[in-house]
């Protein structure tokens, strides 16, 4: 008996939907028998993952503050990956758009600079963002280099810049020796949305930027483009499509929302520059990205999800003493099982009897 | 002269994980299968390695440990890319992504403990020898088996019947199954030889090169090891080539500091991955011809009966 993948006539659009939902489930029920080897009981850790932090307005804060960065680089990740093409560096990206912010606010810390210095400081990271990510793009389209290499080199690259530039230059002369700037002045630091809470602007970026990514894709020519260079590269060439173009300009869009939503993390609730500023954005946006199916308003949901998993699991290490790490353990299966499931749209499964085919052999 | 001893000594300590790593994932590529979760597998194996030679006491535990940690991931990725078609290359990343919350789970209990590394091979008169003696008869069992491990690799690649079969899945997929031959079983164990290999690098690094475990302590080499395959254009002649000169950047900065040059030591750290840039694009650009890569790598192959 062997199980064997039949290709499906047309994609299942019915299992398109429900996928991620499938998705889910199995990774809550592997994250059950986890927590079930580590000694603790599933119920109250899934309670503690999933429900505590959506019953008080502190957490549901929380969540917002982090779902905005991840939403926001995960769209820029999807236009990529609709175009086929592979930015995985998108962590290099924040980090890169982070510091290049952070310059302005360090430059003007203590002088009366005035309200120019924010929207300033988030042009800068955008720029900054989008021309790290133009190297790796550059050097695919010109010199045909894997994108997927060089643009994880290049995340290694910018946390080294980050941290020598947090202990040598732009340390804090009054920071007891610790590698960080100054906190930023009022003027460089995302204004919050509710007094004394920790909902700032960057939610509202990160809706405005769906919006715009669903606009893109759903109702301009640009936004057909990418999906037909991605889903039918040789209709796309008879089409004049050029991918090269595309690889360029997605990765440009990309970089810049990646890099803007470093500066906005930083001068908002970090509120200074130090290393291990992110907790893995990049990398856990690209599981926002499939999750949400590379579908901006399913990116936002997506995006959420994975927001609630983190502040759940700093909940679960709270009150269950339940290592950090299995969050990423939960995100990284959550992946599998996305992938695995989307293999149904395209494929159903099939149990094949050997002996039984080989009295078919002459069909 | 002891410098130089010194130097070459350390590069081949700081070579001999990416060359592990980088001749699994060659024998994987060479079989169609683009397995991006190196990085993945090796941090895990980093953690089981240390784990099993903390709990037994053997550093050859440690490494079998560390194999086993890496076949286990390498099977997952089996599952997915071969045996249900999803595309290699987000799984891959999703294996790296799995790796590092698994290793850090699993090394969470030993960060701050120590073992005794891997000895250093030591045979009266031949390990003596001036200039030679340490870097040809010193180096620990890890530095030798990497090197047994390319040249197999290199024999079962070109001198082997299944070694050719192999490089025919890598090359045509269709064909190879058309001739009758298992492809996809192939791909499996190929991509199993890569995890073993993968795990075995990790395990090296808490094993033989520093005797403690942190978490992340892999730093991105099973992401050198990818480019180094890149580098090598699939051959294992050339990826012993490539593998020493990485390690010898990577030494590079540890003896800038020493020697009082004046510059940053993040800027020096960043030389690995730097280097590794310019040789994927010069690389890249000089093969604009033809590319050397496997024809089948990373495409899905669903045999139809």
């Amino acid at each position: 008996m062997q199980l064997v993948l039949e290709k499906r006539a047309e994609r299942s659009g019915t299992i398109a939907l429900v996928s991620p939902l499938i998705a889910v489930g199995l990774t809550i029920a592997t994250m059950v028998i986890l927590f079930a080897i580590l000694g603790k009981n599933p119920l109250l850790a899934l309670h503690a993952y999933f429900i505590a932090p959506l019953t008080d307005g502190y957490s549901l804060q929380e969540i917002a503050v982090k779902a905005a960065p991840l939403v926001m680089i995960a769209i820029g990740l999807s236009l990529c990956y609709l175009a086929n093409a592979w930015n995985i560096g998108a962590e290099g990206q924040f980090l890169i758009g982070a510091v290049a912010g952070s310059w302005i606010a360090v430059r003007t810390q203590g002088t009366d600079a005035g309200a120019w210095v924010l929207p300033a400081m988030f042009v800068l990271a955008a720029a900054a963002g989008a021309l790290y990510a133009l190297i790796p793009a550059i050097c695919k389209v010109k010199f045909g280099a894997s994108e997927i290499l060089t643009s994880l080199m290049l995340v290694y690259v910018a946390d080294l810049l980050l941290d020598y530039l947090v202990r040598g230059p732009w340390r804090d002369p009054h920071g007891f020796n610790f590698p960080t700037t100054a906190e930023f002045d009022p003027v460089a630091t995302v204004p919050l949305l509710i007094e004394g809470g920790r909902l700032h602007l960057g939610a509202i970026i990160a809706l405005l930027v769906v919006a715009a990514a669903a606009i893109l894709l759903g109702r301009t020519i640009k936004g057909f483009e990418i999906r037909v260079v991605g889903a039918a590269p040789r209709a796309a060439r008879f089409g004049g499509f050029k991918a090269d173009h595309l690889v360029i300009l997605t990765f440009a869009v990309s970089g810049a929302l990646a890099g803007l939503a470093g500066i906005i993390e930083v001068a908002g609730p970090v509120g200074h520059l130090q290393p291990g500023i992110s907790p893995g954005y990049g990398f856990t946006a690209i599981i926002v990205a499939f999750l949400g199916r590379l579908n901006p308003l399913g990116i936002l949901v997506a995006g959420l999800f994975l927001a609630l998993t983190f502040i759940g699991g700093e909940q679960a290490q709270i009150a269950m003493k339940i290592p950090l790490d299995v969050t990423k353990v939960f995100q990284g299966v959550l992946l599998f099982y996305v992938l695995a499931c989307d293999s149904l749209i395209l494929y159903r499964f099939r149990l094949v009897f050997p002996n039984r085919q080989v009295a078919r052999g002459t069909r | 002269m002891e410098l130089v001893e010194a130097i070459v000594l350390s590069v081949l300590a700081a070579s001999t994980p990416l060359l592990i790593a980088a001749t699994g994932e060659l024998v994987t590529e060479r079989s169609g299968v683009l397995n991006l979760g190196v990085e993945g597998m090796m941090i895990v194996g980093a953690a089981c390695g240390f784990a099993g030679a903390w709990l037994t006491g053997s550093i050859f535990m440690g490494a079998l440990f560390g194999i086993l940690a890496g076949t286990m991931m390498s099977l997952i990725f089996a599952l997915m890319a071969l045996g249900l078609a999803v595309n290699q290359v987000a799984t891959g990343l999703a294996l790296t992504i799995l790796g590092v919350g698994l290793s850090g789970l699993v090394g969470a209990g030993f960060v701050g403990e120590r073992i005794t590394p891997a000895v250093h091979l030591s045979i009266p008169g031949l390990t003596d020898i001036p200039l030679v003696g340490r870097v040809l008869f010193g180096e620990n069992a890890f530095v030798y088996v990497s090197i047994a491990l390319v040249v197999a690799v290199w024999w079962f690649l070109y001198r082997t019947r299944a070694g050719l079969i192999l490089r025919a899945c890598g090359d045509n997929h269709v064909s190879a199954h058309a001739l009758g031959y298992p492809v996809l079983r192939i791909r499996t164990f190929a991509v199993m030889f890569g995890g073993a290999c993968a795990g075995l690098a990790g395990a090296y690094l808490p094993l033989a090169y520093t005797p403690f475990f942190i978490p992340g302590m892999t730093a991105g080499r099973g992401w050198i090891a990818l480019a180094l395959v890149v580098f090598s254009s699939w051959r294992p002649g050339r990826l012993v080539v490539g593998a020493y000169l990485f390690g010898a950047v990577t030494i590079l900065q540890l003896h800038a500091q020493g020697w009082g040059v004046g510059i940053p030591s993040q800027f020096m750290s960043a030389l690995p991955y730097l280097a590794t840039i310019v040789v994927l694009v010069l690389l890249s650009r000089a093969r604009s011809g033809g590319s050397t890569a496997p024809a089948a790598l990373g495409t899905v192959f669903v045999p139809d009966r």
